[in-house]
């Protein structure tokens, strides 16, 4: 379940191997006042990586929090990965960066050795000093930042790092080091970037894939006022067959560029362009022939066989089993995040210098690279903060048309797509279409499953994000097991959204399980704890261990008071559990259903297993919390194609939960003697199932399409 | 010409009449802290105070704040002192941060109005504001720690920290 980003996994893997080469030095910088300037390698969107990763580096050098001042680096080779998405900011700095600030430390102690005649063996450090106690001497690391420099770099697997219960800064809350700066307003965010004689542009893209823009009144629009430049972008075909954009050359989407003086004279000259589109082969998709060819494809005998354990057939005709069949549709959805898409560049003799708000800028001065025809050393990318990223800045468009639009008119300039442009040029959260049939014996054990799963993509390839593969839950967890598949031609871009796939997957396991403890008579979490239990042993690749998620369905089930609470009539509780992102969740959701099928969830119970370690309390909770309102969210909302078009344009068509709707949501972390894992994604998914399982006990009404609101279901 | 006061400042605009005050505000006025969601009033990141009423600046013409008293997230405090800049940052309410600054304006506005809102006042005023993130909780607990750091202090904090933006203004 690991593999949601095959290329990019690969990508870190083969850095991680070069993690050994990375420099305390480019990491560390020690004043001598003992101010420790310390880089935060990550890209910044909301997860408090800029935090945590020097957190991990200043625990291990052992200085005090305070006296950490943090920068952000620019995109550089030499920082190891740089990269902010599936939850891999822990597991992929977990080591390494406990081992710059670990090294870091022996080359004080060797310089401080060294001025002592002392070995280092003798020295102790302690908030920013190294001590040699018999002497009873001791020396600021301001002090001997100079000379420690000189030391040798130690190996860092020779490194004796800290025993855990001597963590100072690690296990606690740290304060966003950019929290001043946004409840002041300082211009910290990609759409604030400012550039000395810089232009604004818009973009219009062809509004159906692959289209492309024949002729514009470009004349008329370049004689607006405050227009510069009106131009259109032939584009770059994007390669066949469902790339991964995050990886493969995503291309150049055609269009029309509007440069001006000021960004809303650009988009003011942009409400009077017309433009002569050629549509190209997608002009007449839409979701309703979609949903359509997927219910024919159900009918029909799956073109591909995922994983066959057993014999389910055999199962379903016997005597002495219980069937149930369902079928769960789920939409595209956008990332949508609050800050449009946007990026400055500046081509300049031949070098070209980005300010990007991307989760993985190193990617996107490559794809760039490749795009513009010209050496990575010629190009810069400076991060700078995002306004939330969910998956949408894995994907580097923006940074692309904007270092084209720049050399093209020959100036710096701030692209800025409008909200509509955000939500209508997305890589979606792929739809999909779930067929269920699954059989509990006689004894109310779930002896049989099979999932006839009908997607995007061609032949055997799925759409970006939008895959299944033979280890979909409850694989391995039944003894008759069938996987398989069927695909639809797709126009429409798709990539990873928070928790790709889990997002929704577990709305429809755990949906589905929950109709199949209901047949069996047993009690949801009871049905779930015997279907852990009968799973295979811990360890057994590539599956989830069991214990793990046992361990967290418990504390739920505990801090919920599951079967334990006398509930007011109409108030009911649901479940829902997922693993992901390495992460293991299980939320309780407790609500009540009003006649006009209004859902009001009354408290959410969160319980996590992200192994030994919680990095930055304080920010876990709030990320937690954070995803489960995105759940909540997304159980509202839908992207849909007419005439190859996507209809939806902004918020009051794709909403988003509001603080009236939210409810108390008490987060609880199970340690566990496990590597510490990432918290971006694994605690999204099960809030879906949690809810709708509820929904189901009070209103005898099972959700199994998405948007919710198709079932007249909202939330109050 | 449209003159307006800007965190007490007397700032003019030369330009389309039509331009709305956001864009006056972040690029004509170079104020950055102001920020672009949705363009349609939906999300409520663009709150700003015009004579002390929160209003979506993305969809107030420069026309509408002529000769007005606007506030901006610059405007509570340079410092970060106001009480509301100082409880979200105590509670860490931010994850991106990008909705924030409309998040405490509204807010702001509230507490001018009712200086001790319950948790129903406080969702009835900020049903407007979307977080994209879902800080929801930490913003509610941030506008009842802001009441209590002004009763606290008994008086408004240094630099036009008072949680009235009229009284911010008059510095």
């Amino acid at each position: 379940m690991l593999g949601l980003y095959p290329k990019a996994a690969a990508l870190a893997q083969a850095k991680l191997t070069a993690e050994n080469a990375l420099l305390p030095s480019d990491f560390i910088s020690i004043a001598a006042n003992g101010v420790v300037t310390i880089t935060a390698r990550n890209p910044e969107t909301g997860q408090h990586s800029l935090n945590m990763l020097p957190m991990l580096i200043a625990d291990e050098l052992d200085v005090e929090w305070k006296n950490v001042k943090l920068v952000r680096p620019d995109a550089d080779n030499k920082y190891g990965i740089q990269f902010t998405g599936g939850s891999t900011a822990t597991p992929n700095n977990w080591e390494p960066m406990r081992q710059v600030g670990g090294a870091a430390r022996q080359m004080l102690i060797a310089a401080a050795a060294q001025i002592w005649g002392v070995t280092a063996a003798e020295c102790s450090t302690a908030a920013g000093r190294v001590h040699h106690k018999a002497s009873n001497r001791s020396l600021s690391y301001g002090e001997l930042a100079a000379k420690a420099a000189q030391m040798p770099v130690p190996d860092f697997k020779s490194l004796k790092l800290k025993d855990p219960k001597d963590y100072k800064i690690i296990g606690t809350t740290t304060h966003d080091v950019e929290n001043k700066d946004i409840v002041t307003g300082k211009p910290i965010f990609g759409i604030d970037v400012t550039v000395p004689g810089m232009l604004y542009a818009v973009f219009e893209k062809t509004p159906v894939f692959g289209g492309k823009a024949v002729s514009a009144n470009l004349d008329a629009i370049k004689a607006l006022k405050g227009v510069k430049h009106a131009f259109i972008v032939e584009g770059k075909p994007l390669p066949s067959n469902f790339p991964n954009y995050l990886n493969d050359d995503p291309g150049l989407a055609a269009g029309v560029a509007i440069v001006a003086d000021s960004w809303w004279a650009a988009q003011s000259a942009r409400e009077k362009l017309e433009v002569k589109w050629d549509e190209g082969k997608w002009a007449t998709q839409s979701s309703v022939d979609i949903a359509k060819k997927a219910d024919e494809l159900s009918k029909q005998t799956p073109p591909r066989t995922l994983r066959k354990d057993g014999d389910v057939a055999a199962v379903f005709k016997s005597n002495n089993v219980k069937v149930v069949e369902s079928a769960y549709v789920f939409p595209f959805i956008a990332h949508a995040p609050l800050e449009p898409q946007n990026c400055t560049a500046h081509f300049k003799n031949g070098k070209l210098e980005i300010w990007s708000t991307s989760q993985t800028p190193q990617i996107g001065k490559t794809i760039v690279s490749r795009l513009m025809g010209m050496p990575e050393n010629d190009i810069t990318v400076h991060m700078v903060r995002g306004g939330g990223g969910f998956g949408r800045r894995l994907y580097n468009d923006s940074m692309c048309e904007a270092a084209w639009i720049s050399k093209v008119v020959g100036a710096p300039v701030k692209l800025l797509w409008t909200r509509e442009d955000d939500m209508q040029h997305d890589y979606y959260r792929s739809g999909g279409f779930q067929y269920l049939k699954a059989a509990v014996d006689n004894a109310g054990k779930l002896v049989a499953w099979h999932n006839h799963f009908v997607g995007y993509g061609e032949g055997e390839t799925f759409t970006h994000s939008g895959q299944v593969d033979g280890n979909e839950f409850p694989s391995r967890f039944v003894p008759n097991y069938l996987m398989q598949s069927s695909v639809m031609p797709l126009g429409l871009k798709t990539g990873a959204l928070r928790a790709p796939r889990s997002n929704v997957y577990s709305w429809v396991y755990q949906s589905f399980i929950d109709e199949l403890a209901h047949a069996a008579g047993k009690d949801p979490v009871q049905f779930r704890l015997d279907l852990l239990s009968a799973g295979p042993p811990a360890g057994t690749q590539g599956v989830m261990n069991a214990e793990r998620m046992i361990g967290v369905i418990k504390l739920v089930a505990e801090k919920s008071g599951w079967g334990k609470r006398n509930l007011p009539k109409g108030t009911v509780l649901g479940i829902g559990f997922h693993y992901s992102h390495r992460g293991y969740f299980a939320e309780v959701a407790e609500v009540t259903v009003n006649a006009n099928k209004k859902i009001k969830v009354n408290k959410v119970w969160v319980a996590g297993d992200i192994g030994s370690q919680v990095i930055n309390l304080g920010a876990a909770e709030n990320l937690t919390q954070g995803a489960v309102v995105d759940g909540m969210s997304e159980m509202l909302q839908e992207i849909s194609l007419k005439d190859g078009r996507v209809v939806q344009s902004n918020y009051h068509q794709h909403p988003l939960v509001k603080m009236s709707q939210t409810p108390p949501i008490e987060v609880h972390f199970l340690k566990s003697n496990n590597p510490p894992t990432g918290l971006g994604e694994p605690a999204l998914p099960p809030i879906l199932p949690a809810i709708a399982n509820a929904v189901f006990t009070a209103t005898g009404e099972r959700i199994r399409t998405l948007p919710m609101t198709r079932q007249g279901f909202s939330f109050a | 010409m449209i003159k307006l006061k800007v965190n007490g400042a007397a700032r003019q605009f030369d330009g389309d009449p039509d331009m709305p005050l956001l864009w006056v505000l972040r690029d004509e006025l170079n104020l950055k802290g102001t920020k672009f969601g949705c363009g349609m009033g939906l999300c409520g990141a663009c709150t700003v105070h015009v004579n002390g009423r929160p209003v979506r600046s993305c969809s107030t013409p420069a026309s509408a704040a002529a000769n007005a008293t606007v506030t901006t997230i610059e405007g509570l405090s340079p410092d970060g002192s106001h009480p509301v800049q100082v409880a979200w940052q105590e509670l860490d309410v931010p994850q991106c941060g990008y909705c924030q600054a409309g998040q405490m304006m509204s807010a702001c506005a509230l507490l001018a109005k009712n200086p001790k809102p319950t948790d129903a006042d406080i969702d009835t005023a900020m049903n407007g504001n979307l977080c994209r993130c879902g800080t929801y909780l930490r913003v509610r607990s941030a506008i009842h720690k802001a009441v209590e750091l002004t009763a606290s202090n008994n008086k408004p904090a240094t630099k036009g920290a008072s949680l009235s933006p009229a009284n911010g203004n008059k510095k």
